[in-house]
């Protein structure tokens, strides 16, 4: 009886010290949810969400501090994907965060004084320029975050809306006449 | 008697060609304005290298390819480009793309060509002069040939596509039938590029006399080439199941040919590579059928940017045409209308009407009857990508392999449910392309991000090593001096405090300050005459009334200046 005791002990001890041991050994750097999350963000860096990026972003849901309804650039489809990843209930947008068209930031050459205020202000350093000479973006790089368009003293940054292309067309879900249009 | 293989599936719609294989070839009627989209090639829009007005000469280089997918446009003939600007193309989604319109003034003058003999090249120097030429596959894929010539394993079969298996289409047959020895010649070029030990000709046996022409061609040049009559079994001429057909070789999913050491072409652009060699001609015409609701259908060589309404007049438009489908009715696609330009794609026009082209019927559920499994030539379970595309599950598509999907219609020709199952496969692979895109988008500025707050952290603690450094270089000139100064008994604090350093910092700015306000000085007040200081004098005093009136007439908010 005293025998199974000191055995049972024993067994406890050994395990205990082999799990501590693992849980140092293999610790996981970082909160592997994080990525997870921050993958599946659209990284405009918009900041939208009240937050200073796409990562503070994903730390924040992760902790639980905030909604996953808060990002406007990734769509009803981020929401869901969030939704999925995290096991929760998809949310609507609220009514100051609806989605809007994709866009591209544009400089007026013709008026930008070469302050680099938007320079500073963009969070993927799309704006090409220098100190009193012209700026301009680097479209292909541009997220349309719109942080540029408030810096601008002048004003000479608008948002251009992504004319659609052929070689950006899709092809759009197939309609069925129930009754041959004439 | 070479062994043939199959594949699996294929159907047998009406075939339609004799229609338009009574007449030779014809040359369309030069047009009085041309349109030449930039965008007519797979890969990326070329480059307009013309401005409105200028004077352009046939054959000379307009769009230039701009990375390596993407090919050259040449002028079409002799003229004026009267605009550079949007308009619609044949393209599925009617959205206009960049163009430029072409006032021809009939001379047909050319620029300079440059043949070459392909003999004294290397395969990296035909692909260049092929590049320059703008050559692409003329099958319909419209891949710039050039690209086709590279490969990282030997190419031990050269396959030439003359097949056509598409109903109605019969450029390549008319093509083959009556320039045959062009395009034997045009093989040999690319069989010297390749480097190949075999060539085959494949040709559905329901052209006896294309077979015919090209044996006898081949026969003339006394080359090694095989002239192979396969069954003709629609999808039996594209290239991936025309190989399989001749070789018995699979392509692997998301592999190329040249990776099993097989390349196909098209016997046009046999025929445009010979052209571009020989004659050093780009790529400014093809032959393009123009069959259907018409008076007489037929084959016509024609220049690219050629409206279609040119071509349907030429050959009588009929009453009861509704619209245009540019390609077969299986994977051709609808015009946005008559009007649109030819393109390096464009191998047939169909006039459709509701006579020859019946309206589908409404659609019905799918019943799951699996007959478009049967026929699928991609052995593809068509029934469940349908599922999975209409119910958006587009990871589930590309698990059940989508992208092995060729579109070429067998499915929905089946179906007796009359779904339109390719349009469900185009969709969902649309999408997913764009959603791959969207993330590749997404990465690179995650990545860009990063980098940026990095750099912005960087430069962050070396501003702050800079200041230190300058502060304890201060530090210590601030301590030499002070001991300097104070020869005497108490000696001199051996560290100077911040308080001190701030003071030095600041008493040197006001000695700057002081320096430059003395520079700013008016130079030439020394050696004044009498006159000049008279002068001076009288100035000063209007300049005092002038202050002590605003200061009476009550400048409130603003006192008078001091002068």
């Amino acid at each position: 009886m005293i025998t199974a005791l000191w055995v049972m002990i024993a067994i406890a001890v050994v395990l205990g010290v082999v799990l501590g041991y693992a849980a140092i050994r293999f610790r996981v750097e970082g909160n592997p949810l994080v990525e997870k999350i921050d993958a599946v963000l659209p990284q405009t860096q918009c900041g939208q969400c009240g937050y200073p990026g796409c990562k503070p972003y994903a730390e924040a849901i992760a902790k639980g501090e905030a909604d996953i309804n808060l990002c406007p650039p990734g769509g009803e489809e981020g929401i869901h994907k969030l939704a999925e990843l995290l096991g929760v209930e998809p949310k609507p947008f609220g009514a100051d965060r609806q989605p809007r068209a994709k866009a591209v930031a544009f400089i007026d050459e013709k008026d930008c004084i070469g302050c680099t205020l938007c320079i500073q202000a963009c969070p993927v350093d799309a704006i090409a320029g220098a100190a009193k000479q012209m700026h301009t973006i680097i479209a292909a790089e541009c997220t349309g975050c719109e942080l540029c368009v408030a810096p601008c003293p002048v004003d000479c940054i608008s948002m251009q809306p992504l004319p659609e292309r052929p070689n950006t067309w899709k092809w759009k879900y197939p309609v069925i006449l129930l009754r041959p249009q004439k | 008697m070479r062994q043939l293989y199959t594949f699996h599936g294929g159907i047998h719609p009406p075939t339609n060609k004799a229609q338009s294989t009574t007449q030779p070839i014809a040359y369309a009627p030069l047009p009085a304005e041309l349109v030449i989209s930039l965008h007519q090639h797979a890969g990326e829009v070329a480059k307009p290298l013309v401005e409105v007005g200028e004077r352009v000469l046939k054959g000379q280089l307009i769009g230039a390819p701009v990375s390596g997918f993407s090919a050259a446009i040449h002028a079409p003939t002799s003229g004026t480009v009267a605009a550079i600007g949007l308009q619609i193309v044949a393209h599925p989604s009617s959205l206009p793309e960049l163009c430029i319109t072409l006032q021809a003034d009939g001379k047909e003058e050319w620029a300079a060509r440059h043949p070459v003999d392909f003999r004294t090249l290397s395969n990296a120097e035909l692909q260049s002069h092929l590049r320059a030429q703008g050559v692409v596959g003329l099958g319909g894929a419209v891949f710039p040939s050039d690209m086709k010539l590279r490969h990282s394993i030997p190419v031990e079969t050269l396959i030439m596509n003359g097949a056509e298996c598409e109903p109605y289409i019969t450029c390549d047959d008319m093509l083959m039938r009556e320039r045959a020895a062009e395009i034997v010649r045009g093989t040999e070029i690319l069989r010297h590029a390749l480097n190949t030990k075999s060539v085959l000709f494949g040709i559905e046996d329901n052209k006896p006399e294309a077979i015919a022409a090209m044996q006898q061609a081949i026969d003339d040049s006394s080359l090694p080439f095989e002239v192979v009559a396969v069954p003709t079994l629609y999808p039996g001429g594209s290239a991936k199941h025309l190989i399989k057909v001749l070789t018995g070789l699979e392509v692997p999913s998301g592999k190329l040919p040249t990776d099993i050491g097989v390349q196909c072409f098209n016997v046009g652009t046999a025929y445009s590579v010979k052209r571009a060699c020989d004659d050093g001609e780009p790529l400014i015409a093809r032959v393009v059928t123009v069959t259907g609701n018409v008076a007489q259908p037929r084959n016509y060589e024609a220049l690219i940017g050629t409206r279609f309404a040119e071509l349907v007049s030429a050959s009588g438009a009929l009453p009861g045409t509704d619209r245009y489908i540019m390609g077969g009715p299986m994977m051709g696609l609808e015009l946005p209308g008559a009007n649109v330009p030819l393109v390096k794609a464009s191998n047939c026009l169909i006039a459709a009407s509701d006579a020859l082209f019946p309206p589908q019927p409404a659609p019905l559920p799918c019943i799951r009857c699996t007959r478009c499994v049967g026929v699928c030539p991609a052995e593809l379970q068509p029934q469940d990508l349908y599922w999975f595309a209409q119910s958006n599950n587009f990871g589930k598509a590309q698990e059940w392999n989508l992208f092995d999907c060729i579109e070429c219609g067998a499915c929905a020709y089946v179906c007796p449910s009359s779904i339109p199952l390719v349009h469900y496969y185009r969709y969902a692979k649309s999408e997913i392309r764009a959603r791959d895109q969207e993330k590749r988008a997404a990465d690179l500025a995650r990545e860009r991000h990063e980098f940026r707050q990095l750099r912005i952290e960087r430069e962050k603690q070396e501003k702050a090593n800079r200041l230190a450094q300058k502060e304890r270089a201060a530090t210590t000139a601030n301590a030499k001096t002070v001991a300097e100064t104070a020869s005497v008994p108490t000696p001199a604090k051996p560290v100077v405090t911040v308080d001190d350093t701030q003071q030095l910092r600041i008493n040197t700015a006001l000695e700057r300050a002081k320096a430059q306000a003395t520079a700013a000085r008016p130079k030439n007040t020394d050696h004044l005459t009498p006159e000049q200081l008279a002068e001076i004098a009288a100035i000063e005093a209007r300049r005092s009334h002038i202050h002590d009136i605003a200061a009476d007439t009550g400048a409130d908010d603003e006192p008078p200046k001091q002068s």
